[in-house]
């Protein structure tokens, strides 16, 4: 299905957040997730089901002000 | 100093971690300053975010995650929520912004987003402008800690708005306040510690100064001077001179 991660268009066949994030290569970045604008806890990725057309965010820690 | 939702610093000085020619410049910066706590950000993954963060929990300083660069109550609570996870501390510099010019705070996006927040378990440490009444909102809505601005972020004028500053620290005596954004020399770091602030919090002013490491020294000292002659109860200013040595027993010549 195609989904948009991080702004870009993407191809995932996982069927969970937690699957599309290993097939991304984060299986174990340290990285926070929100779909679609609302904060995905780390715990729930993994029962998270990805439908077409999602947004995923997927954040790491960075400088800042 | 007043504690930060009991939490008390080891130095009034508060320094962001963005704009340093380099990380070991940033390192030094903190280690030179002693400053106390290190605000952070979240962005899209782009592969360095691990390297970064190993070098903030080295510093073994207090993590403030920012808000910045979010426009709506939404975008800030979301960005909040990942950042509690990302860094585990119910610590957030709540940033709601109103204008890209300026980058004065939205006061109502902010207000929304404390009361979400602060019902939430987060401890909020709201960016805010010196309003008053705003101030006593944000308060109404949870947050025990305030940081209004000196002067819009990046731009280095100092306090903007003294009278105003002085009066919303005299109006909540009891509220740990900190001076966040629009600071440019260690002088106005002393002058915001001197009316009473526990804290300044600053990022461009040591990481874009020619020699950064030397500017974080000279802000932590500017600041821990204010703060000894805040508690020192600095003379009322006069208009007219007052001789300082005595007049009696001068020679008459």
């Amino acid at each position: 299905m195609k989904i948009e991660v991080n702004g870009a268009a993407q191809q995932v066949t996982g069927a969970t957040v937690a699957e599309a994030l290993a097939e991304l290569g984060w299986e174990k970045a340290r990285v926070a997730t929100a779909l679609n604008g609302d904060f995905l806890p780390k715990a729930a990725r993994a029962t998270t089901p990805l439908r077409d057309g999602d947004r995923l965010e997927v954040l790491a820690p960075m400088q800042g002000g | 100093m007043r504690k930060f939702y009991g939490v008390s610093l080891d130095s009034p000085l508060m320094l962001g971690t963005a704009q340093y020619p380099s990380p070991a410049v940033l390192e030094a910066a903190f280690r030179r300053s002693g400053a106390s706590v290190a605000t952070v950000s979240l962005r899209r993954e782009g592969g360095q975010g691990q390297a970064f963060w190993d070098i903030i929990r080295g510093l073994g300083v207090h993590v403030l995650p920012n808000t910045a660069g979010c426009y709506s109550a939404r975008e800030a609570i979301t960005t909040a929520q990942m950042a509690r996870e990302m860094f585990e501390t119910n610590w957030i510099k709540l940033e709601v912004i109103g204008h890209a010019d300026t980058l004065q705070p939205d006061p109502f996006g902010l207000l929304d987003a404390t009361e979400a927040l602060a019902a939430d378990g987060f401890e909020v440490f709201p960016y805010t402008t010196e309003d008053q009444i705003l101030a006593a909102r944000l308060l109404d809505a949870g947050a025990q800690v305030l940081m209004p601005w000196g002067a819009p972020i990046g731009s280095g004028l100092g306090l903007n708005n003294r009278y105003g500053l002085k009066t919303l620290r005299a109006a909540f005596p009891d509220v740990p306040m900190v001076i966040d954004a629009g600071l440019g020399l260690p002088s106005h770091a002393a002058d915001a510690m001197e009316l009473g602030f526990d804290a300044v919090l600053l990022n461009t002013a040591v990481a874009q100064a020619g020699d950064p490491v030397a500017m974080a020294q000279a802000f932590a000292m500017a600041a821990r001077a204010g703060a000894l002659a805040c508690t020192a109860d600095p003379m009322e200013p006069r208009d007219m001179a007052t001789p300082s040595t005595p007049v009696i027993g001068k020679a008459w010549l």
